[in-house]
């Protein structure tokens, strides 16, 4: 897709703007009249003795772009496959548009998958296979061949419908297995890590022709990948997966700012993670924080809390390292300050990181923008820095 | 120095190809253009180095076609040419018939299990095959295993005639070419991604029609190379006819046998290998070439 086309499409979203009405922004999920087009309501799904899928619930509204995010082997394929129908949940219940749709087989729901191996069948064209879909319906062939056609525009291999799958590029792959995908015009697609096999570069651009589409179409799009790059930059929300059930369910920057446990926090992003104990509740600037201890450490931290925590709990404070500003002299006024030697200087380009190393020894990283050419840096190896952070940065977590 | 091992390198299989099947193949052919002789070799003319140019000229004037004018005269060989085409054609397909369903079970069972089974269908050739076929003579006569279990199951009160007869024969092929049949099936419908099933069947498609659609056109390659590899050495079988199939069953293999030991007719028989040899190069033929299109596929 060219450039072009990528901007004028993504302005006129019809996900971002209902028809008539000012601009809204989308998000379903916060409104309380909204019905959610996918419901998983407590769904657990055990092979043999391991539980893939523990106890998730969960909405997915219409037009979402619904990323499943998490570790690998933490039951996302599962809870994709169970919703395709080539899994049954072993408790719980999974509704389409408020319906159970547990007696449905995968042949007749009105849900389409776009395979992690894309699974193209390879004796036939790329036309054939994204005809297959439409040619098991009782559509007219006119109406066939009318929409293969559409479906191949849309993901721009008109000129390849001829070939078969072995006689194409990685990309064109993945094109023609979302083609084949959306034919039908699906109420969900489900991707099961869709970009995987394609490189990085590919990948950006593909992730925002996927986009695109989503958006062009209307269509809801549940995709599952272990890349949380991705997923930040596709989706609406997201769903943080471990061990079989859903960590945290968000928008990414509420994900990124306000993560609710240790493992949301180190998963998404890069995070250094201070031990202590919670303190009081305090408001500054009409804003609530929570006061935060370290042991052997008389100053006191300011942190926000994305949940309630007690005073006197055990928990982590979470700063993120861009947060956190490096300076040689004691900063007057800042409301969180340490001191430590700086252990080792990462250089990539545009971002240095600073390893500093603190009294007890733990290693604590902030990361600045280079500004400046590297020569001219003030800052080296071994010197004595402070390190410094405004209340709002950090996060208190007691999970 | 190099080209020279390298060309050294090339030889050697020409070279064998030209000692063990051109050769032999000339001689035969040679053989069935001559005339049968009561003497030793049984026919005439041999050829003689030691009589020189003349002697080459002489030798290749009594060369000629008599025998296989002789093949399209005596309805016998025209009769065991279809005779052997239609055993060859039906076993064939009673062979992919026993052999599909057994290759997508194997193929289907988990990977630990198949290594066993696959070796179920292998361990047969361990033994010879003549005492193979020896043992069915055992299980299929009138006193053997097969009649005397389904008279004591009190399915039959008369023994079954299966021995010397063409079901003899088909049990006997079926059995013995199985394995043909079965791995090269199995290796297709192994390699075979189990989520383009569940893509046809995501797509719309019944468990069945995603296995006529999707399963069957990709086992095809499979399914030709096992019926070739049955169909051609069905075609000029000797043992199993032989010995199960009594003296009702007459085919090419067996006429060529009684013509060279019993009749002691080289020429006739020579000329009868070659013919079947001819009829067979067309499917052997197609057989290569569908390799090599495959093999360009795969690439
Ligand atoms: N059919 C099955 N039988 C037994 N265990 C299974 C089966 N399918 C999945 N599992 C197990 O369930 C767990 C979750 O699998 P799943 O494929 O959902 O992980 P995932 O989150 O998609 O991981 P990945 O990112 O590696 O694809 C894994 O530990 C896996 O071994
Ligand atoms: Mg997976």
């Amino acid at each position: 897709m060219n450039q072009q086309a990528q901007v004028s499409d993504r302005q006129p979203g019809p996900a971002a703007r209902p028809s008539g009405g000012p601009t809204k922004v989308f998000a379903p999920w916060t409104e309380a009249d909204a019905k959610p087009l996918v419901e998983f309501v407590d769904v657990r799904k055990v092979f043999g003795d391991f539980t893939a899928v523990n106890g998730v619930s969960l909405k997915i509204y219409p037009r979402e772009f619904f990323a499943l995010l998490g570790p690998s082997g933490c039951g996302k394929t599962t809870l994709l496959r169970m919703l395709a129908g080539f899994e049954t949940p072993t408790s719980g219940k999974i509704l389409l548009d408020g319906q159970d749709i547990s007696g449905i087989p995968a042949n007749r729901r009105p849900i389409n998958m776009m395979f992690q191996s894309y699974a193209l069948f390879p004796h036939l064209s790329v036309a054939a296979n994204i005809a297959f879909g439409l040619k098991r319906s009782a559509l007219p062939r006119q109406e066939i061949a009318g929409r293969t056609e559409e479906m191949l525009q849309l993901v721009q291999m008109t000129q390849f419908a001829h070939r078969k799958p072995h006689q194409l590029s990685g990309g064109q792959r993945q094109r023609v297995a979302l083609a084949r995908a959306l034919a039908k015009n699906p109420k969900l697609l489900l991707l099961d890590e869709p970009l995987g096999a394609l490189d990085a570069k590919l990948r950006e651009q593909t992730q925002f022709e996927l986009m695109n589409i989503q958006e062009k179409l209307g269509t809801t799009f549940v995709i599952v990948t272990h890349d949380q790059e991705e997923a930040m930059t596709v989706s609406s929300r997201i769903g943080l997966m471990s061990h079989g059930s859903l960590a945290q369910v968000a928008t990414p920057p509420q994900i990124y700012e306000n993560p609710v446990s240790r493992f949301v926090a180190d998963f998404i992003g890069d995070v250094n993670i201070i031990e202590g104990k919670s303190g009081g509740v305090i408001a500054r600037d009409g804003e609530e924080f929570v006061e935060f201890h370290r042991p052997g450490d008389e100053s006191v931290f300011v942190a926000r809390a994305s949940e309630p925590v007690a005073p006197q709990t055990d928990c982590c404070l979470a700063v993120r390292p861009e947060k956190i500003a490096v300076t040689r002299e004691k900063p007057a006024d800042a409301a969180n300050a340490l001191t430590g030697h700086v252990h080792d200087i990462a250089y990539v380009g545009n971002l240095s990181t600073y390893h500093v190393r603190l009294a007890d020894g733990s290693i604590v990283k902030a990361q600045e923008a280079n500004r400046r050419r590297i020569a001219n840096r003030e800052i080296t190896w071994e010197d004595e820095v402070w390190l410094s952070w405004t209340p709002g940065a950090g996060v208190v977590l007691a999970r | 120095m190099n080209r020279f091992r390298r060309t050294l390198l090339i030889a050697v299989p020409y070279l064998w190809l030209l000692l063990f099947f051109l050769a032999p193949f000339i001689i035969v052919v040679k053989i069935s253009l001559s005339d049968t002789a009561i003497a030793q070799p049984p026919y005439v003319p041999v050829f003689d180095p030691a009589l020189g140019w003349a002697g080459l000229k002489d030798f290749l004037s009594a060369l000629d076609l008599e025998s296989y004018v002789w093949l399209t005269q005596d309805s016998l060989y025209i009769n065991a040419f279809l005779e052997s085409l239609k055993i060859a054609l039906i076993s064939t397909s009673l062979c992919l018939l026993v052999a599909f369903p057994l290759a997508l079970g194997i193929a289907r069972t988990s990977p630990k299990r198949r290594p066993v089974l696959l070796m179920m269908v292998i361990l047969p050739f361990w033994t010879s095959f003549l005492i193979r076929v020896y043992a069915w003579i055992g299980i299929l006569r009138s006193e053997g295993f097969l009649n005397q279990f389904l008279q004591w199951t009190g399915v039959i009160s008369e023994p079954l005639a299966i021995i010397n007869t063409p079901v003899a024969v088909y049990v006997g092929i079926v059995y013995s070419y199985l394995p043909f049949m079965v791995l090269p099936i199995y290796a297709t419908l192994e390699k075979m991604d189990g989520s383009l099933l569940e893509a046809a069947i995501d797509l719309g498609c019944s468990r069945t029609s995603a296995f006529w659609r999707i399963t069957l056109p990709l086992a095809a390659p499979g399914i030709i190379a096992g019926c070739f590899l049955v169909f051609i050495p069905a075609m000029g079988e000797f043992v199993i006819p032989d010995l199960l199939g009594g003296t009702g069953t007459l085919m090419m293999g067996k006429t060529l046998w009684s013509e060279f030991f019993s009749n002691r007719d080289w020429p006739v028989a020579s000329a009868v290998a070659i013919v079947l040899l001819l009829f067979l190069v067309v499917p052997i033929v197609a057989f290569q070439r569908m390799l090599e299109r495959q093999q360009e596929a795969a690439r």
